[in-house]
């Protein structure tokens, strides 16, 4: 079992991005994802900066994917996206068809990232055929639905179809909407196109909570994320067991870096002595794993 | 310029057809397509005896199969397909690729749509299903800006259809999980977005005043005083408290209402306008449909005469469409850049 970091979701500034890589170099992590994926306006980095960040992981020892704008409308965010596809040296994440389909007129390998829509094997394989070779399960998706996903793929005599890896978002503040509108501008009562940038004064998005303060929800900009932290950590021999080939954290500030030292220390352990995992405790008390057990997304199941 | 009207039964069918739908979309009475609602759609022998109504006035039917089969009931989604082409439907509105693949091997001859929920905003996102499955015509999601369209319409390899009047959905269609996340029932899955299961309506004492909860699996989605205008809680239509300030955080509960775009439309070559509103009462269905039927042969006609700039819709029919509104009220939604 391997571990990724999954792109940063929020706008943060090019010093504590720099910062954060810089951790991220030093750390157990497998496989990282760069690149901006929510708002084609956050542009701390740009393309070639985000290059940099990526040589000097591919140096520490790290396997780099490039991702890309999860909700392409403008030609100009096309053309970002063309970029990063194009990129010459890094495999990418396509967070849409879109990019699937300049991954697969440029003969780029592609990960096709977890706001591609694949419910079942069948359209697993379709792009596995096309040049996939990993795929991250939807966050909506349970236990119960990978596990017929990818027993159907054993029983699969096609070889080609049946190579693709399987990511699993297993940590972090779930991604769960995308909208034209900004929600963050929205809550300041300004119009998207008069922003005032104003999404990297909130590092972890702005909570949102009903009226009777129960929190459900974080405005990222034009995404919306689950309030709770989704924490599928202890299921991690679980996911192994059924052929889940990656584990994704994804970090809503640069100290849930431990959560990935936390999470190999866990495995490692375990590997030597067999003894069952110690729960890992969390640096945000309110957690989610609902979806992984088939029940209401936002519920906790001990 | 075609236009595309709901049905969730035989009645809202021969309404729709009666007051000049060009084509009808349709759903089969499971989770199957998205409004998997209780008491909605057709089975097997209503939508045969629709088909049949709409067919000898000549109109088309376009089934809507555009939820997203998971792998252990796969079958019940390919076996909608074979339903819908045996019974000789006029086209297949489909998201899901497999779905795509199988009906393009299986039935070639009819015509396949990508359904909204597939999210494809961009040209090569259109590219990628007109190559691989020979998709005859895409429907826009409603995350696009008038001049977004009018772009994308230039390039497009298939035609395009665009959502005109209805419940209005601000997110990215196919790209929502809030309602599972709330609920366990989402569009994707199982056509459902906050369903009418997980509804609760309470009145309670506040201050001595009557209060209107409306909660969605217990979870408070607005709150309502005496005065104002109650609504059904969708999700996104709630009121939240964010930063210390309680409004309608996503978005107020209003219908989108693009009848003034219609020569913006046309001009830009879109080929078919949709009313969203399977849920909706054949009353329901009969007036929008014939309020844009009116709009759309007026704007026809001066076209015809070379005045189509002088089109105007008429305050009757904006009014008519008003007080069919969520809340009352209509916006251009994220045709118009401001909303956004």
């Amino acid at each position: 079992m391997k571990i990724s970091l999954g792109p940063i979701l929020y706008f943060w500034s090019k010093e504590k991005l720099l910062e954060c890589y810089q951790k991220v170099a030093e750390s157990p992590v497998d496989i990282v994802y760069l690149g901006e994926t929510v708002c084609s306006k956050r542009r701390s980095l740009d393309i070639n900066d985000w290059l940099k960040i990526a040589s000097m992981l591919q140096d520490a020892g790290k396997e780099i994917v490039i991702s890309t704008l999860s909700l392409i409308e403008a030609e100009s965010e096309l053309s970002s996206v063309k970029r990063v596809i194009n990129n010459g040296s890094f495999a990418v994440e396509a967070n849409d068809f879109g990019a699937i389909q300049l991954a697969i007129e440029n003969n780029v390998p592609f990960i096709a990232g977890h706001s591609v829509n694949l419910y079942n094997v069948h359209s697993v394989s379709l792009l596995a055929n096309k040049g996939m070779k990993r795929w991250v399960m939807p966050v909506e998706l349970s236990k119960t639905n990978l596990s017929a996903i990818l027993k159907q793929r054993e029983d699969s005599s096609n070889s080609v179809s049946s190579t693709f890896e399987t990511e699993i978002f297993s940590y972090g503040c779930l991604p769960l909407a995308y909208s034209a509108r900004c929600f963050t501008a929205r809550a300041f009562d300004t119009p998207k196109d008069q922003c005032q940038f104003k999404c990297i004064e909130f590092p972890e998005g702005i909570p949102l909570y009903s009226q009777e303060e129960q929190s459900l929800f974080q405005i990222n900009g034009i995404q919306i994320q689950s309030h709770q932290t989704c924490n599928l950590l202890q299921e991690w021999k679980t996911m192994q067991a059924m052929g889940v080939n990656i584990m994704r954290v994804s970090i809503s500030n640069i100290d849930e870096l431990n959560i990935i030292n936390q999470l190999y220390h866990l495995m490692s352990e375990t590997n030597d002595t067999n003894k069952t995992s110690e729960p890992i405790p969390l640096l945000n008390a309110e957690q989610c794993n609902g979806y992984w057990h088939g029940d209401t997304g936002i519920e906790w199941r001990a | 310029m075609e236009l595309v009207c709901p049905a969730g039964n035989y009645p809202s069918l021969k309404a729709a057809v009666d007051n000049g739908a060009d084509a009808i979309f349709m759903g089969l009475n499971d989770d199957t397509n998205a409004r998997h609602f209780a008491g909605l759609n057709f089975n097997t022998r209503t939508l045969e005896k629709a088909i049949d109504y709409a067919h000898r006035h000549n109109r088309k039917v376009f089934m809507a199969i555009n939820t997203y089969p998971q792998q252990e009931n796969w079958n019940r989604w390919k076996n909608a397909v074979d339903v819908a082409a045996s019974l000789g439907v006029d086209a297949l509105i489909m998201a899901d690729i497999s779905l795509h693949e199988y009906a393009l091997q299986r039935h070639p001859d009819i015509n396949r749509h990508l359904s909204v929920q597939g999210s494809a905003t961009n040209v090569e996102a259109l590219k990628f299903y007109a190559e691989n499955f020979g998709i005859k015509r895409a429907v826009l999601p409603r995350v696009l800006s008038l001049k977004q369209v009018e772009r994308l319409a230039e390039k497009s390899p298939m035609e395009l259809e665009v959502f005109g009047f209805g419940s209005l959905c601000i997110m990215a269609e196919g790209r929502c999980h809030l309602s599972s996340y709330l609920t366990n029932e989402s569009p994707n899955t199982c056509g459902a977005c906050s369903p009418a299961n997980a509804v609760r309506w309470e009145e309670k004492s506040e201050n001595n005043v009557t209060v209107l909860e409306t909660r969605l699996n217990g979870v408070l989605i607005d709150k309502f005083q005496p005065n104002e205008t109650t609504g059904y809680p969708t999700l996104c239509k709630g009121r939240f408290k964010v930063q210390g300030h309680t409004f309608h955080s996503l978005e107020e509960p209003t219908s989108l209402n693009a009848m003034d775009l219609l020569p913006a439309l046309d001009a830009a070559d879109i080929k078919a306008i949709k009313i969203e509103g399977r849920q909706r009462s054949p009353a329901y269905v009969a007036k929008v449909t014939s309020v844009w039927r009116q709009a759309i042969d007026r704007f026809l006609r001066a076209k015809q005469n070379g005045t189509e700039n002088n089109y105007q819709a008429d305050a009757q029919w904006s009014q008519t469409l008003a007080e069919l509104s969520e809340g009352s009220q209509t916006t251009l939604g994220a045709f118009h850049r401001s909303w956004q």
